[in-house]
């Protein structure tokens, strides 16, 4: 399937060689437009909250007590899933799963279309998950699912998720939860 | 390394699987007592590993790592060869060194952490197999005893350059034919415990790892002498099944059956070690 050239390196189409590029210092991605933080966040927090089965999917980097800002991000995600009435299914790993993953209970980055299939989720989190996985994963969902992506990433972003939040520390987050707060209220 | 990097946030433990909450409930970081018999429940440092099915290497890695007295605060520098496929998948700081260079690399970072942390013991313990050991890495490894370094070097020695195709190595046997050595080995086996012996380490080993009891009680020791004396050694016997043609669960008899010759256990205790030992096995730690 895949024909020479730079792109077809990757079996799925990939965001930057559609000149979609990560956002700069201080704004965020919708789709292919760069816009600021806020008006990304009110747009992550609209689509959690109007799709099918909404879930946050945590990351190594949150799931574990290794410092006391993830302590405080674990913490955070717990509001942030209550306001966005989402569940919570965690990446504890990356060691590659198939066949043998639950998808009720834990997502894998190698193949996370599994989990997103069998639970029909329509718009996601991904938080606290490395980034050379998170842009792993977020190509494969992109491409086999009509599942909307939001990634919240604490370095550049990812392109490949629909909204990119980046440089998302607990500030950050708490701005978040504050912003869906205001969305509820607007869309339920 | 801290032991918090392994424990889950209370906010979320509701959501993490039972098989994950468990590495870090039934864990036994901090436990000097740990050992084998913890193999069937404790899983934290190594669940599963790239090796061959029934690869006696596997069953020594998973004894060693099951029997190191202070694995929170434990490096293993290890070099090119079988074992190099197994380091990705084990919950430790692991240093993959050019082949042949481990002891001199292990060297430079016992020194460090002893400057770094002085009040703390740090274990530096050099995994490797006898290509790495004894042919290619001889120079290194007996400098590293030389030198008096304070080192445990562990030898897996399968008697052949396995994973690049069968080529005979310093420890293979007098006229064994491998695939890349049609005509027989032409020189006897170097025995590679008595040259330790010979170049200052205060306690050596060879044996089979045919006895997992055993394998831990000489870890153990090893490790303990290292930290307080000087260089220690041990030689295992970690046949490679399919260089010489046995099939899966014929690893263990192989070892066996080698522990009655050329594998016999041999233990060699310097004075000073010995102080060593006695001392721990009266703190009930051996």
């Amino acid at each position: 399937m895949a024909t020479l050239g730079p792109s077809h390196y990757s079996p799925y189409p990939v965001a930057v060689y559609e000149n979609i590029l990560p956002p700069p210092p201080g704004k965020a991605l919708l789709f292919t437009e760069v816009v600021d933080e806020e008006v990304a966040m009110r747009e992550a927090a609209k689509a959690m909250l109007t799709r099918e089965n909404p879930t946050i999917f945590p990351g190594p980097q949150v799931i574990y007590a290794w410092n006391e800002e993830a302590k405080e991000k674990a913490r955070l995600i717990r509001e942030l899933a209550e306001v966005l009435e989402a569940k919570i299914i965690p990446m504890v790993d990356y060691r590659p799963k198939y066949p043998k993953i639950d998808p009720e209970k834990e997502i894998n980055p190698n193949h996370p279309n599994l989990t997103i299939w069998h639970n029909n989720i329509k718009a996601c989190i991904f938080v606290g998950v490395h980034c050379h996985y998170a842009n792993v994963a977020l190509k494969i969902i992109r491409a086999e699912t009509d599942c909307f992506t939001i990634a919240l990433c604490s370095n550049a972003g990812h392109e490949d998720a629909m909204i990119t939040l980046r440089d998302q520390h607990a500030d950050e987050l708490r701005k978040f939860i504050e912003i869906a707060k205001e969305v509820k209220k607007e869309v339920k | 390394m801290s032991i918090n990097i392994f424990k889950i946030n209370e906010e979320l433990k509701e959501f993490i699987p039972q098989e994950v909450i468990d590495l870090e409930e039934k864990a036994t970081w901090g436990n000097p007592k740990r050992g084998v018999m913890d193999l069937p429940y404790a899983k934290e440092l190594l669940e599963e590993h790239s090796l061959c099915a029934g690869c006696p290497e596997s069953m020594a890695f998973r004894y060693i790592l099951a029997s190191l007295p202070n694995p929170e605060d434990t490096i293993i520098v290890n070099s090119t060869g079988c074992t190099s496929l197994v380091f990705p998948h084990i919950a430790l700081h692991t240093v993959h060194s050019l082949f042949g260079n481990q002891n001199a690399v292990a060297t430079g970072i016992k020194r460090t952490l002893e400057w770094r942390f002085p009040d703390k013991v740090k274990d530096v313990i050099v995994l490797a197999g006898d290509g790495a050991t004894v042919d290619i890495g001889l120079d290194c490894t007996l400098q590293s005893f030389f030198r008096q370094e304070k080192i445990t070097t562990i030898c897996f020695d399968n008697e052949v350059y396995a994973n690049t195709g069968g080529q005979e190595s310093g420890t293979t046997v007098q006229g064994h034919v491998f695939k890349m050595a049609p005509k027989g080995k032409q020189w006897p086996k170097v025995p590679m415990w008595q040259l330790a012996i010979d170049s200052g380490c205060h306690y050596v080993v060879r044996m089979s790892v045919s006895s997992p009891k055993k394998v831990e009680q000489v870890v153990k020791k090893a490790i303990y002498v290292a930290r307080e004396v000087g260089p220690t050694y041990l030689h295992f016997y970690t046949p490679c099944i399919l260089e010489i043609g046995l099939n899966s669960d014929d690893g263990l008899m192989e070892m066996r059956d080698k522990d009655k010759e050329r594998f016999k256990f041999f233990e060699y205790v310097s004075p000073q070690a010995e102080e060593v030992i006695a001392k721990k096995k009266e703190e009930g730690l051996l």
